[in-house]
């Protein structure tokens, strides 16, 4: 028998330890990591144990058995029950851990990720007196359990229960066990080896902790639920006050002082969904957020308005760059106040502000010598008579051959071009191959910054909440080295350029553009300088789509360390990637999907749009807006989830209880329940502040979930018609429930403003609810207390019916039918095509077979409940209302099952 | 899913009362509530206790070296089968169907709960296969075939269809 190892690979630890403790005759033999002994394993791993009859065991935890069943030590259920728990739970979190804590340095994240699993462990020995897992004494499932955690708590600061830690000290303190941690971990090189060959190796699984944490329900203590239960009781407190906003906001000693950007919006082009989810509603979730959250926040965003673009724009429409400008910035600030977005200041570029801060950071780099001078070739359109500004060079892109790469980027590969380097270039305007004019221009010096940038970043990266992407995009433009980049043009629609011998040349948009922020700041406040001049005070969030990444992260960094002038640089920085259209990409020429000016004709509301368009927030990958999905997703997550729930339990509240939340007596189950609440409202919490936008609005909906199923589990409406403790019941589970309608208005506040303000009116819920739930990590309260009157309720939202989907798809699809009949005609005739895609979709979508099982037993009761009125003999009109109930649920059963439902019931009865 | 196949289970080991199960979390790991003791968590504690319970021992291994291998092979399939990504499938019919080339059943001569575990946690997989797919993996697809006609095993799960004879003789690759 001979047993392989290798070193630094934790999962030896146990089979080198149990070999020792067991003291069966093996032989042992050291290999490297890429070692394979597993003939039949594609990949090497280790420990593996070749057996008497030439078989290999690979499996550690099976080695370890093993073992101790030659030595006389059968498995039993408890022993094998914690070493599957130990495969499937306990090794994948800290295996994620312990890349944290060896690679990334990542201390806090990495406890984080522990706390369930050891939690768990601390909960299991808390209910047994034993001294090891199993009994008094130790058993093959102790030192499984003692090896997997060794290398996270030999450190004796890893934050761990006192039960664990005593048990982990019994274990850790047999020489035999020592001896094996010390073989095989000789100091952290050879971990910090095997950690990065194995996550190498190691292909993402679906069910892996990293991407489920949001979704994951959580195993509840008894002491979670006491704690969460006695929280509640509290109710809100004197302390919670409601903060008016007063402006100026300037930053204040001792608050979180949040300086909120979000991309500026180029004036001459009307936004569409990808842009306004990209940026400005992002930036307002979180703005609103914030201001929930107590922190002393301020919103500053606004058009970007110089540049040949506009200038282009003015020549079409006859009038004059200034004036293009002002009525594009009225049409976007009327856009984005039209989706609620609630900005402190939404300024813009071409004021004088600009020119003088502009300038003022020109000529500070210039003293310091990090402008350099050059001549350039430029690309000048002979026919329109002008040098070609680089939006207006299309051509081949030198780096990957996409044939529609613009003169200053190329959208597919993402690498940065300059316009000289297209192949077969054409002048946008008329088609013309343009011809290449030398001219002197300035440059910033980016390699002379490159060292100062980098030790910036790394700071700010290892510090403050970067999106992957913008990581990468960061750290790619640094790995290809930085060099020189253009900051003059020959244009005249821009800042002028203060230097006698470019007095004629405007700066170029991107040296200028991200100025406007500050200058924006400027035309808000003349105390300005208190947000951008005070990197020790103020945090800088910027919110942008991803491909403004390397502005913000790289160039306009290096503007600003240039200056010398202990300016505010970003702290956070929050990109997104892109979202389609049904599949395509937004085309204001085609004439395809749907621009912000466009949304409030559809007669869907506002908070609606910010909904779906938050709930598709394209967060870690692309994201397509559909209209049968926003179709779904308004029926069955806003409508029939939480607009159901939150008007059930207030129509309880009105029809049972005469409009007074009625006394409540928790037991078991309400406890529960609040507990449930209680961690997705500090899961909410947590990723909030994380700016994880999407991830947290699934937190809301399972709130709603979870109010849902305590409802239906409960029925109050059947309780209420009972004896005297089935009316208290009654009582008791519809005031929990309101006061979780309460509470999900404060959530979704940030969200969707008008809903939120909307349930509030109607629960006539006390203004400081809100912020005062939302404090610290959350806390879930009873904030309408037993006697609170409300108001009177309603519906808070309405079904989306599949033809005004249907036509307003086809409204938004420019050229799209043509395409999607062909296709569609190989199905079934051309005339069913409109029909045949969105069913198809909604089939692929929400066949939640969940959903159609709640469903199901709602339409078998709503049709007793029918029958039942019937063989009363009960007034024509009450049977009628639950007749049209019944109807609507099958309809929705239907759509859940991904069929289209039946053809809509004879009209005229109300619903 | 676990709790569907540990009935099936159930019913093949012939136990005369179904027991009553639970899930728990998110992932609905199986949990058995049991009355002469704790609760019983996870798949493989499940089935192994439902053996004994049943005396049939034997399934789970004569020698602790056979019980090992049946352990590993169970643990391979909550570990790295369930949820497993498209491209970590390829891996692990390729390396099942290498080491299946000379074995009847996965703990060599004799039938065990690890075939029985893994015949459950890979049908879905075995569906999808196209007919070139099947012959790859033809160890795979024989053993794969021979524990769907074990009696009392296939239960709630459609049979699938394997080929006698082959379609791509010379489709090594």
């Amino acid at each position: 028998m001979k047993l392989y190892i290798s070193e630094g690979n934790p999962h030896c630890i146990k089979a080198l330890a149990v070999l020792e403790l067991t003291g069966v005759k093996c032989d042992i033999e050291v290999i490297s990591h890429e070692e394979k002994v597993v003939p039949h394993l594609s990949r090497p791993v280790s420990p593996a144990l070749l057996l008497p009859s030439g078989t290999h065991l690979f499996s550690p935890n099976s080695i370890c058995q093993y073992l101790y069943d030659v030595s006389g030590q059968a498995a039993t259920d408890a022993t094998s029950q914690w070493l599957e728990w130990e495969a499937t739970n306990l090794q994948p979190a800290v295996l994620q851990s312990l890349h944290m804590v060896a690679l990334q340095g990542k201390r806090v994240e990495a406890a984080a990720v522990m706390k369930e699993p050891l939690n768990w462990l601390e909960q299991s020995l808390s209910k047994r007196s034993t001294a090891f897992l199993t009994a008094e004494v130790m058993s093959v499932a102790d030192v499984v359990l003692w090896a997997a955690l060794y290398p996270l708590l030999s450190d004796t600061s890893f934050e761990a229960g006192e039960l664990v830690r005593c048990w982990f000290g019994r274990v850790d303190s047999l020489s035999a066990c020592r001896a094996a941690a010390h073989r095989i971990l000789q100091g952290n090189e050879a971990l910090k080896t095997f950690l990065q060959k194995h996550t190498a190796s190691l292909s993402p699984r679906r069910d892996a902790p990293a991407n489920t944490d949001a979704e994951d329900e959580c195993v509840m203590s008894v002491e979670e639920i006491e704690a969460a239960a006695q929280v509640w009781a509290e109710g809100l407190t004197a302390r919670s006050a409601v903060i008016e906003r007063k402006h100026p906001i300037l930053p204040q000693e001792g608050k979180r002082n949040v300086l909120l950007t979000s991309a500026l919006p180029y004036v001459n082009n009307v936004p569409h969904l990808g842009n306004i989810i990209g940026c400005v509603l992002s930036a307002d979730v979180f703005a609103r957020y914030g201001r929930l959250r107590g922190w002393n926040l301020l919103f500053v965003c606004g058009t970007d308005e110089y540049g040949t673009a506009t200038e282009n724009k003015a020549r079409e429409e006859g009038l004059t760059p200034q004036e293009i400008c002002d009525k594009y910035h009225t049409i976007h600030a009327s856009i984005y106040q039209w989706f609620q977005i609630d900005f402190d200041f939404f300024g813009r570029t071409t004021t004088e502000r600009q020119t003088e801060i502009a300038q003022d950071i020109f000529w500070r780099l210039h003293e310091r010598g990090f402008l350099l001078e050059d001549t350039v070739e430029q690309l000048r359109c002979e026919s329109c008579q002008r040098f070609l500004a680089d939006r207006f060079v299309e051509g081949v892109c030198p780096h990957c051959h996409y044939p529609e790469a613009r003169g200053d980027q190329c959208d597919k590969c993402g690498r940065l071009i300059n316009a000289v380097e297209l192949r077969n270039p054409q002048c946008k305007v008329c088609k013309e191959t343009p011809v290449i004019r030398s001219s002197k221009h300035l440059f910033l010096d980016l390699p002379k910054l490159e060292g100062e940038l980098e030790e910036w970043l790394d700071k700010s990266i290892g510090s403050g909440d970067w999106t992957a992407n913008a990581r990468h995009i960061t750290r790619s433009w640094l790995r290809d080295g930085l060099k020189p980049r253009c900051i003059t043009r020959d244009l005249r629609w821009g800042t002028p350029v203060p230097h006698q011998d470019f007095k004629d040349k405007v700066f170029y948009v991107w040296f200028d553009a991200p100025i406007g922020y500050l200058s924006i700041t400027a035309n808000y406040t003349d105390q300005w300088e208190k947000w951008w001049k005070n990197p020790q005070q103020v945090e800088l969030y910027n919110f942008m789509a991803k491909d403004n990444v390397p502005f913000h992260s790289v160039v306009f960094p290096c503007s600003l360390l240039g200056a010398q002038d202990n300016y505010t640089l970003v702290n956070n920085l929050i990109a997104t990637e892109y979202l389609n259209y049904e599949d395509t990409k937004f085309s204001k020429s085609r004439g395809v999907g749907v621009f912000g000016d466009m949304a409030k004709d559809t007669g869907i509301p506002s908070d609606v749009w910010r909904f779906y368009l938050l709930f598709l927030r394209p967060e870690a990958q692309d994201s397509a807006f559909s209209w049968a999905d926003m179709a779904i997703k308004n029926n069955s997550e806003l409508l029939n989830n939480l607009g159901n729930f939150i008007n059930r339990a207030g129509m309880f509240v009105s029809k049972f209880f005469d409009g007074c939340v009625p006394e409540m007596l928790l037991n078991e189950d309400d406890k529960r329940l609040i507990a449930q609440v209680c961690w997705e409202l500090k899961q909410y919490i947590t990723l909030l502040d994380k700016a994880r936008i999407r991830d947290a609005l699934k937190c809301i909906l399972n709130i709603s979930r979870h109010g849902n199923q305590y409802m239906q589990a409960n029925e109050p409406w059947k309780k209420i018609k009972g004896g005297d403790d089935d009316r208290q019941r009654a009582g008791t589970v519809t005031g929990v429930c309101v006061n979780v309608a309460c509470l999900l208005s404060a959530v979704l506040e940030p969200y969707m403003p008008t809903v939120s303000h909307t349930i509030r009116a109607q629960l006539q819920a006390p203004p400081t609810c809100a912020s005062a739930q939302l404090q610290g990590s959350g806390s879930f309260v009873c904030s309408l207390p037993a006697g609170h009157r409300i108001g009177t309720v309603s519906p808070l939202f309405q079904k989306l019916e599949n033809e005004q989907i249907e036509a307003l798809r086809k409204r938004f699809g420019g050229q799209q039918p043509e395409e999607e009949c062909v296709g569609a005609k190989t199905q079934s005739s051309c005339s069913a095509s409109v029909e045949t895609k969105p069913g198809a979709s909604q089939a692929d979508l929400n066949t939640d077979p969940e959903r159609v099982k709640h469903l199901t037993t709602l339409v078998a009761e709503q049709g007793d409940k029918v029958r039942a009125l019937k063989a009363q003999k009960v007034e024509k009109s009450v049977i009628g209302e639950e007749v049209a109930k019944l109807i609507e649920l099958k309809k929705q059963l239907c759509l859940a099952e991904g069929k289209s439902p039946a053809p809509a019931p004879p009209k005229g009865k109300k619903k | 899913m676990a709790l569907r196949e540990l009935s099936s289970l159930e019913r093949f080991l012939g136990l005369k009362k179904p027991n009553k199960y639970s899930t728990q979390g998110g992932k609905k790991v199986p949990v058995l509530q049991n009355n002469n003791g704790p609760a019983l968590i996870g798949l493989v504690t499940i089935a192994s206790h439902l053996v004994h319970e049943a005396k049939r021992a034997e399934l789970l291994g004569d020698s602790a070296e056979q019980r090992a291998v049946v352990q590993q092979w169970i643990e391979h399939r909550i570990t790295r089968l369930d949820n497993c990504s498209k491209e970590e499938v390829k891996v692990i019919l390729k390396e099942l169907n290498q080491y299946l080339e000379d074995k009847v059943y996965l703990a060599g001569n004799i039938f065990t709960l690890a075939d029985i575990l893994m015949y459950y946690g890979i049908h879905h997989i075995v569906v999808e296969l196209a007919i070139l797919e099947k012959e790859r993996y033809l160890n795979v697809t024989r053993w794969f075939d021979h524990i769907q006609h074990y009696p009392g095993i296939r239960h709630h799960l459609p049979p699938v269809v394997v080929l006698r004879n082959r379609v791509y003789p010379n489709g090594h690759h």
